[in-house]
């Protein structure tokens, strides 16, 4: 077996199935090569391929925010015009949120959490693929606002009447408003997908309370978007309808409220970034008790302390509307919200020291990008906390202390998680470490960059630079510390470019070589009890669970002393991936094509109503399609697993 | 379908508790635009006002028809149940015609407003109201399509009483759609309304 | 080892098929009762003198009632498994109280 992601031979009865000649809706056999991969349903390589989008928007975000660095090293900066840097600092908002770190945690959440069910895939395979190409529209849809020569302008935030026709009178706005639309499709259809796999599809004696907590997390957000994405669908709505049709909404001279806006778009907005930070608290939650060879310190507090958050999420959002006009009331209100819900991330904190104590650490790349999330993301909670007092808030706000903070929890904290889960998971993706020495380079230069660009923020902030402004003038002695932010940006692109390396350098490394064995790790969750890297039918038979870390307690058990003891090898333990009878969804091209439908819309609202027409020809066609397209296995058993994705062997209309 | 006795599952189809999420979801959609008109309510600017323009009694009768809708949709799940498809079919296509009724309702009443002086870009409350209405509207309409879908399925004899479930979403996405508006009537119409 | 099965926990409607369906006759009573409250509904318009803090709860409250009879009845909450009803009243409350907020925040209450 090869290094390179290509499919097991699949058992030959599965492409007799699919070779049926049921003429235009035959289903598209699964094989090899680029059409496997657009037609897959299968949620690993649907993983995969969220993995490699959001890494490719993260180059084009890291080199908008480098762009950003070079214009702000000096004073009176050179490098971008005020047009242009506006564009720049908002494409890199948008673009880190929703592009990259979202799908980052999506391709986790998909490749992983059937398999720590152990489930064989979720429970709408063909949506999960259709999730993915939308979201995949929507980015790309988005980014070509820069070749149209006019990308969104009006931050991330969008703030209307800003954003509106008259002071943004360009297309870029419009991308924006479409862009996250198509986007939020995705996430929204993605969310309801996981929720019915958890709630459905867990493996047998796989209860709620004995999931790992990455799942856990991976369920409080599914939550979160399905609640949150339909207020933001409405704010965008209501800003396209503003900009495109006549409507007032945002028209301070009709007697509209810029308040509305802010309003809907930070009620999602709030919840959003605990949907950015739950996925990497999951994942260091997996990572942290793997390398400190101890259970994760209080799991039933790990578990509520995630569902508290997602309910206190909502409570909070105004704190981002201090010095909005709400009144005094209101920013108490909110200011008191805002200091409580600091509270359940205490905990986690805590919690991970404490399975940190008294473990037998390994600070390998994994657990040391771990680490550094407790400890980055520490940092930028304090800055939190005192965003908290109103007061303090008022000074801070709309200056660099801010900027300091959220990337502080961001990038301190999610996307070291999602590196700390790179490192941790490749193995069981790919077959084979990325390289270790490679990998503390990375992280080192990333810690040391990431904490030499934001740090000084916080006393830029206090000194009173302004966010948002693309330059400042000599002489209030901002110079030394952009400077230095300005190298720290690079030494962080280096480190980026060392993980790429590391990528190129580990595959090349693993070409010919065997795949990595069962459990490199030692892990503790089910998904590492399948070979590297995992069949594509997942499990050859679905495990029985009977304690939360089922699979660590295969491995290991209590001599009569009560000291742990090692009971069984990984060999022993693992499976080995041989099953060749286990009926998988078939491909489905419908995904692909229907979510070519919404750039078509999108273009269409942008620039001629007519273009819309085949786009939603293409989405109407797709849609019954979809809904026709026959099932994977028309002679098949109908006691398998048909009700598992809605290929129901009934012809249904699905909503989906 | 083997029962496990460990299954540890809901035990509940996935299409139906897919359409139930769906649903959850939806009621913040609704919210956020009902919200929204309700601020935008007294902002009439120099256009007519929601207490000048707003057609009660016209308005209720359509409101009944999508209510009577709700009740023919689910007698026709009802017979779908009971393998009685002529009546599965009479009880589908009654569904989708009060709905297109209603729509008929709604387009004369936007028409009608449109004539009076109340058009999409007169004034935020305008604008709200469009949006809100439209939004329903545009719910219904998509109902009525996925009503004669089903229909035409059944005429082709692929909706059979096995399959049943298919109604049944279908039916609560209509429901909803029904309750949505329920309190859209009370709170848009109902409520006094300002006058200018 | 146990045979190669594809084991999963997902079960069939049994559940559904156990309990009542409310006969067509029980339907038609319920949209006869919610046809009677929607008069009553409209009958409000014509009483113009009655007060704002009389008028408003009485409107809700045949609202709530008209949305429950259709909820629990039409979309068969009350004989379908407690989960839908959870989901769909998470949204709901999470709605209400979220919106409730923002109109708090938006003067709404004294304003409108």
């Amino acid at each position: 077996m090869t290094q390179t992601i290509e499919p097991q031979v699949e058992s030959t009865s599965e492409d007799e199935i699919a070779h049926q000649p049921l003429g235009v809706y035959t289903r598209p056999k699964g094989g090899n090569g680029w059409r496997d991969w657009v037609t897959t349903v299968d949620h690993k390589k649907i993983g995969i391929l969220y993995g490699a989008a959001a890494l490719f928007f993260f180059l084009i975000g890291g080199i908008e925010a480098l762009l950003i660095r070079l214009q702000l090293a000096t004073p009176n900066g050179t490098v971008l015009g005020a047009d242009m840097y506006n564009q720049m600092f908002t494409m890199h908002g948008v673009t880190m949120v929703f592009l990259v770190i979202m799908p980052l945690a999506a391709a986790f959440a998909n490749y992983l959490l059937p398999l720590q069910i152990g489930a064989r895939d979720v429970a709408f395979p063909r949506l999960n693929a259709l999730s993915f190409w939308v979201f995949l529209a929507g980015g790309l849809f988005l980014n070509t606002a820069w070749i149209f020569g006019d990308a969104p302008d009006g931050g991330w935030f969008g703030y209307a009447p800003n954003t509106g026709i008259v002071f943004s009178p360009g297309n870029g706005m419009d991308f924006y408003a479409i862009g996250l639309q198509i986007t939020g499709i995705a996430s929204l259809v993605s969310a309801m997908n996981l929720i019915v796999t958890v709630l459905n599809m867990r493996a047998p004696g796989m209860t709620l309370f004995k999931m790992p907590v990455f799942t856990w997390m991976i369920l409080v957000v599914q939550f979160l978007l399905v609640f949150a994405v339909p207020v933001i669908t409405v704010a965008l709505f209501l800003l396209l309808f503003d900009r495109n049709f006549g409507s007032n909404f945002f028209n301070p001279v009709l007697g509209a409220d810029p308040l509305l806006w802010q309003h809907l778009f930070w009620i999602f907005g709030h919840p959003e970034v605990y949907i950015l930070i739950l996925p990497s608290f999951g994942i260091i939650s997996e990572v942290i008790p793997t390398f400190s060879r101890k259970p994760i310190f209080g799991y039933p507090f790990m578990v509520f302390s995630g569902i508290a958050i997602g309910f206190m999420g909502w409570g909070v959002w105004a704190h981002h509307m201090f010095v909005s006009g709400i009144g005094p009331i209101s920013v108490a209100a909110f200011s008191l919200s805002t200091m409580f819900i600091a509270v359940p991330t205490g905990v986690k904190i805590l919690n991970w020291m404490a399975t940190m104590w008294g473990g037998k650490l390994l600070f390998n790349t994994p657990m040391l990008f771990a680490t550094g999330v407790v400890s980055m993301f520490t940092v930028g909670g304090l800055s939190g906390v005192t965003h908290a007092v109103a007061p303090a808030d008022t000074q801070q706000t709309d200056t660099y202390y801010i900027v300091a903070h959220f990337h502080y929890v961001i990038f301190g904290g999610a996307l070291l998680g999602i590196f700390a889960g790179f490192y941790f998971w490749w193995p069981k993706v790919f077959g084979h470490k990325l390289g270790e020495k490679l990998g503390k380079l990375n992280f080192w230069l990333m810690l040391i960059g990431f904490n030499l660009t934001f740090g000084p923020m916080h006393i830029l902030g206090l000194q009173g630079m302004s966010r948002r402004i693309h330059s400042y003038s000599p002489g209030f002695g901002f110079e030394l510390w952009n400077m230095v932010e300005t190298i720290g940006s690079f030494i962080i692109g280096l480190g980026v470019l060392l993980f790429l390396i590391n990528i190129y350098a580990s595959a090349k490394k693993a070409k010919g070589q065997p795949p990595i064995g069962p459990d490199p790790w030692d892990a503790r969750s089910l998904e590492w009890i399948t070979p590297n890297p995992t069949p594509i039918h997942n499990f050859d038979e679905v495990p029985n669970i009977e304690e939360l870390d089922d699979f660590w307690h295969r491995k290991y058990g209590k001599d009569e002393n009560g000291k742990i003891v090692r009971i069984a090898s990984a060999e022993e333990v693992c499976q080995d991936g041989s099953a060749t009878d286990v009926h998988l969804p078939s491909p489905s091209y419908w995904p692909l094509v229907l979510a070519l439908g919404f750039p078509f819309i999108g273009y269409g609202l942008i620039y001629s109503l007519w273009l819309c027409v085949p786009g939603g020809i293409m989405i109407l066609m797709s849609i019954y399609a979809w809904a026709f397209e026959p099932p994977d296995d028309p002679e098949g058993n109908h006691d398998d697993h048909h009700e598992e994705n809605n290929d129901g062997v009934t012809q249904e209309v699905s909503v989906d | 379908m083997t029962d496990n006795e460990h299954s540890v599952g809901t035990g509940l189809s996935n299409n139906k508790l897919l359409m139930w999420v769906f649903l959850g979801s939806e009621c913040l959609l609704f919210g956020g635009l009902i919200s929204t008109y309700l601020i935008y309510r007294s902002r009439f600017a120099d256009g007519p006002a929601p207490g000048d323009i707003f057609d009660i009694p016209f308005t209720s009768v359509s409101s009944f028809v999508l209510l009577m809708s709700s009740l023919t949709m689910v007698l026709s799940l009802s017979s779908l149940q009971r393998g009685d498809y002529r009546n599965t079919r009479l009880w589908l296509l009654t569904t989708a015609l009060l709905g297109a009724l209603f729509i008929g309702g709604q387009v004369y009443e936007f028409t009608t407003f449109l004539r009076e002086g109340l058009g999409y870009s007169t004034s935020p409350f305008s604008s709200a109201f469009f949006t809100l209405t439209g939004f329903h509207g545009v719910h219904v309409s998509i109902g009525i399509v996925m009503l004669m879908s089903l229909y035409v399925s059944s005429m082709r004899g692929n909706l059979k009483r096995e399959s049943s479930e298919t109604l049944e979403i279908v039916g609560l996405y209509w429901h909803f759609v029904d309750v949505v508006w329920i309190f859209i009537f009370t709170v848009i119409y109902l409520v006094p309304s300002p006058t200018s | 080892m146990s045979k190669t099965e594809i084991e999963h926990s997902e079960a069939p409607n049994d559940a559904e098929e156990e309990h009542d369906h409310p006969s067509d006759n029980k339907y038609i009573q319920i949209a006869i009762i919610l046809g009677v409250i929607t008069a009553l509904e409209v009958a409000t318009y014509f009483f113009e003198g009655m007060p704002g803090y009389i008028l408003i709860p009485l409107l809700m409250i045949m609202m709530v009632i008209k949305f429950f009879y259709v909820a629990a009845w039409f979309m068969h909450l009350r004989f379908d498994s407690p989960l839908f009803t959870k989901f769909f009243v998470a949204g709901l409350v999470l709605a209400t109280v979220v919106y409730a907020i923002a109109l708090t925040v938006f003067e709404f209450w004294h304003k409108g």
